[in-house]
C-alpha cells in the first residue's frame, strides 16, 4: 500500500491508503476525500477530479498524456503541476504522494 | 403556443435506462416520448465513455458505452419512442388525482406534454454547462456571460471574448467574427483539441487581423451592475492582462446537476428521489425514478439495476395507463401477442 496525502482548497490535509495498480483518484473516492469529484468514473472525459501535484512529486509523478492535457482544457486555473487524478497509476515509488485539490471542480 | 402532446408515459433522460423502458412500456402498449438536454441520445454512455468497455452488462461480456445504446436504439426501434433532444424539462404541474395521475410538463424548448405518467431516468442528473469559479460571475450571467448560443443576435456588435480550446470555443468563435464587433480567443495553451480545421480556420483569421487570439485564463471580471467591461487574465508566466469586451462566452465542456428535478415537489435525500422497490414511484403517485437517479435501501449504481427498475416501474405506469385491464404476464419467448408487438411473429 501507498500512502496518499490530499490537501484541500481551505489547507485540510487527510492522508490515505491506495492499493499500487489503482489510481490517485480511486483513493480519493473510497475513502470519502472531499475536492475529487470523478464524474465520468474515471474514464477521463470530465475533468472533475483535477489536482496540484506539489512540487517535490512532480517528476516522479510525471506530465500528463496528449488526451490528458487535452481533458485538462475542462478544468479550472491549470497550472504547470496540474494532473487528473484518475490518470495517475499508485505505484510504490508515489508513497507519500501529496496533492492540492482546486476551489472547484465543476 | 405550440400544440400539447399527449402521451401515457414521459420518460426524461435518454440514457440507457431511459432507453431501456421504453421497451418494456412498449410491451405493455404504452408509447413514451423522451426528453433529453443532449444533442444525442444515450445519456452519460454516449457523452462521457462512448468508446470504453462496460463489463458487467449481462450477456455481454464486453460493450462499448456507444455499443450498447446503438443495440439499444435497436431494440426499442419497434416501439417508436419520440425524441426531444436539446430540451430539458423545466416544469411539472400536476393536474390529475393520486389514482388517475396526469400532468402538464414544460420544457425549455417550450414543448409542452399531457401525460399520465412520468419516468424520471436523468441519472446523474442534467448535463450543464461548467461554470468558471471566478468571483461574482454570477452578477454578470444575465447580460455579459453565457454559456451557450442561443441567438447569434444576441451577439451583434459587441466584443466577445471566448473562452476555451475546445469544439464549441472555437466553432463560435468562427460564427461570431462577422457578426461581433470584435471577438477575442482565449485559451490556457496555443494548443487546441477542437477540429483542425477549425484551428487553421482561426488561426487564419487571426493573421488577417480579424479576431484576436490571447493565451491565458481568465481570473477576474470588472463591469458594473452585470455589464461587463474588461477580463482581467493571467498568462503563463504570471502576468496579468486585460481584455476589453461586454459578453464572455466560457466553454468548459458538462457537468451533472440535478437541475430543475428539485422544483417538482418531489421527496428528495441528498440529491437523489427515494422510490419504493416494488414500484420504484416516488412520494408524487404517477412520478417515477429509475437508475442513477433514484435511492432505497441496498441501491447499487448500475444500469442492469436500472434496467431492472424500469421493467418494474413499467408494471404500475401500466395500471394507470390501462387501468381496467386484466394483467397477464408474459415471455418474450413464447407469446405470440408479445412477438407481434415486436414486429417477429
Amino acid at each position: 500500500m501507498a500512502k496518499i496525502q490530499f490537501i484541500d482548497f481551505g489547507g485540510t490535509a487527510r492522508t490515505v491508503e491506495a492499493e499500487p495498480g489503482s489510481t490517485v483518484m480511486e483513493a480519493a473516492i473510497k475513502n470519502g476525500v472531499p475536492g475529487i469529484e470523478a464524474e465520468c468514473g474515471g474514464a477521463c472525459a470530465c475533468a472533475t477530479c483535477h489536482v496540484y501535484i506539489e512540487p517535490d512529486w512532480q517528476e516522479k509523478v510525471g506530465p500528463p498524456s496528449s488526451m490528458e492535457e487535452d481533458m485538462l482544457d475542462f478544468a479550472f486555473d491549470v497550472r504547470p503541476n496540474s494532473r487528473l487524478a484518475c490518470q495517475i497509476q499508485v505505484k510504490a515509488e508515489l508513497d507519500g504522494l501529496t496533492v492540492r485539490t482546486p476551489e472547484k471542480q465543476a | 403556443m405550440t400544440e400539447t402532446i399527449k402521451t401515457d408515459c414521459l420518460i426524461i433522460g435518454a440514457g440507457p435506462v431511459g432507453l431501456f423502458a421504453v421497451f418494456e412500456l412498449g410491451l405493455l402498449d404504452i408509447r413514451a416520448h423522451v426528453v433529453d438536454i443532449l444533442d444525442k441520445i444515450g445519456g452519460q454512455c454516449a457523452e462521457l465513455y462512448p468508446e470504453k468497455p462496460i463489463y458487467d452488462i449481462p450477456g455481454f461480456p464486453t460493450v462499448t458505452g456507444q455499443g450498447l445504446i446503438d443495440n439499444l436504439m435497436k431494440q426499442i426501434e419497434p416501439f417508436g419512442a419520440q425524441f426531444h433532444l436539446n430540451e430539458m424539462v423545466s416544469e411539472v404541474e400536476t393536474l390529475g388525482t393520486a389514482t388517475a395521475p396526469l400532468f402538464r410538463v414544460k420544457t425549455n424548448g417550450d414543448t409542452v406534454f399531457e401525460t399520465k405518467t412520468i419516468l424520471i431516468a436523468a441519472g446523474g442528473g442534467s448535463f450543464q454547462p461548467k461554470k468558471p469559479p471566478i468571483p461574482e460571475i454570477e452578477a454578470y450571467e444575465q447580460e455579459s456571460v453565457y454559456y451557450a448560443v442561443r441567438k447569434i443576435e444576441t451577439f451583434r456588435d459587441r466584443s466577445v471574448l471566448i473562452v476555451g480550446g475546445g469544439d464549441s470555443a472555437l466553432d463560435w468563435t468562427l460564427n461570431l467574427v462577422p457578426v461581433a464587433k470584435r471577438v477575442t480567443l482565449m485559451h490556457r495553451r496555443d494548443d487546441f483539441r477542437a477540429a483542425p480545421h477549425s484551428v487553421e480556420q482561426m488561426r487564419a483569421l487571426v493573421r488577417d487581423e480579424k479576431m484576436d487570439l490571447k493565451i491565458g485564463q481568465a481570473t477576474r471580471l470588472e463591469g458594473q451592475e452585470g455589464r461587463l467591461s474588461s477580463v482581467i487574465c493571467r498568462d503563463n508566466d504570471g502576468g496579468e492582462f486585460a481584455v476589453a469586451c461586454d459578453a464572455m462566452l466560457p466553454f468548459f465542456g458538462l457537468t451533472m446537476k440535478l437541475g430543475p428535478i428539485a422544483d417538482w415537489g418531489l421527496s428528495l435525500n441528498e440529491n437523489l428521489i427515494p422510490v419504493d422497490t416494488e414500484k420504484f414511484e416516488t412520494s408524487v403517485p404517477g412520478i417515477f425514478a429509475i437508475g442513477d437517479i433514484n435511492t432505497y435501501p441496498g441501491k447499487l449504481k448500475l444500469i442492469l439495476s436500472g434496467f431492472h427498475e424500469g421493467a418494474l416501474a413499467a408494471q404500475k405506469v401500466q395500471r394507470y395507463v390501462y387501468p381496467d385491464r386484466r394483467v397477464t404476464f408474459q415471455y418474450t419467448t413464447s407469446s405470440t401477442s408479445l412477438q407481434k408487438k415486436l414486429g417477429v411473429a
